[in-house]
């Protein structure tokens, strides 16, 4: 399905988020996800259903002020 | 010793983690300064996990507290969205609330910010707002929840120094009980020294040690300006006068003619 990851439209073959953070190589306890601007903590990615057109960020420790 | 949130912190230095040369002269700096805690942030993971990996590790390494930010957060929603994201990643409740309200002067957004707090507060976060000298703002924060304050001296990354000491000296006297960190502006060991003579608990700064030509020796020239600001503030310092007072005792002086 399309998806916009990161602001960037992407086609994957994940239907659930921890299916998506694997597909993209990810280190599943690095990094936090947000769906349609809402956060998805990391026990729930795996019931997280993702759908056509849904927004994902996915957030990782990074330098800040 | 300074204690914020029930926390007894062991410096009154928080340093931030961005725009060192590598993350190698980071480590350097923090070591060299000692910080309460260092500042750190979330960003957009764009390279199968590998973003930013080399400086999580060394900050990993350093064992130092996090405080991480919600910098770039334009309303209160996203800075909330934020802060709960971060407190999965970094496994801390302390948060850095920041809320920007103009892209040029990076000012805080207080009304964002307060209704940010509010809620962040009730979802048991402990707030630390980035924030104006603006003192009915800073009951609202106080009532929102907040236990600390941190107002901004001048523009982020400006290196400006206190641009107006009489309204941080009005906030230190206002909230008596209220851990005061400056948080922005800062530019010189000396203007720490100054904000820290004048009662504040802390200062919060990055630019000014991640920009300097030696961010190790500068950090650790912040660390030293600190500790003296607040031996000067702990031990009284004294108050201007108009006129010359002799130093050398005038009693028993000899005449010449």
């Amino acid at each position: 399905m399309k998806l916009i990851i990161n602001g960037c439209e992407a086609q994957v073959s994940a239907t659930r988020l921890d299916a998506l953070i694997r597909e993209l190589d990810h280190q599943d306890q690095w990094v936090a996800t947000a769906v349609n601007g809402t956060m998805v903590p990391r026990d729930r990615r795996d019931a997280h259903a993702l759908k056509e057109g849904d927004r994902v960020e996915i957030l990782s420790p990074m330098q800040g002020g | 010793m300074l204690t914020i949130y029930g926390k007894t912190l062991s410096s009154r230095l928080f340093l931030g983690t961005a725009q060192y040369p590598s993350p190698a002269i980071l480590a350097d700096a923090a070591r060299a300064s000692n910080p309460a805690m260092l500042t750190v942030s979330l960003r957009r993971e764009m390279a199968g996990g590998q973003t930013g990996s080399g400086f999580w590790d060394v900050v990993r390494e350093l064992g130092i507290d996090l405080l991480p930010n919600t910098a770039g957060c334009h309303s209160a929603k996203e800075a909330i969205t934020t802060a709960q994201m971060a407190r999965e990643l970094f496994g801390t409740d302390w948060i850095k609330l920041e809320v920007i309200g103009h892209h040029d002067m990076l000012q805080p957004d207080v009304f964002g910010l307060v209704e940010a707090a509010r809620a962040l507060s009730a979802e048991g976060f402990k707030v630390f707002p980035y924030t104006t000298t603006d003192i009915g703002v800073a009951e609202r924060l106080l009532e929102a929840g907040c236990e600390v304050l941190m107002p901004w001296c001048a523009p982020i990354g400006s290196a400006r120094g206190p641009q107006d000491v009489q309204a941080l000296k009005s906030m230190r006297g206002y909230f008596p009980d209220v851990p005061l960190v400056v948080d922005a502006g800062l530019g010189r060991p000396s203007h720490a020294m100054t904000v820290l003579e004048h009662g504040y608990d802390a200062v919060l700064l990055n630019t000014a040690v991640a920009g300097a030509d030696d961010p190790v020796g500068m950090a650790r020239a912040f660390a030293l300006a600190v500790d003296a600001g607040r031996l000067a503030f702990e031990s009284g310092m004294l108050e201007p006068r108009d006129m010359a007072v002799p130093s050398t005792p005038t009693f028993g002086m000899a005449e010449f003619s």
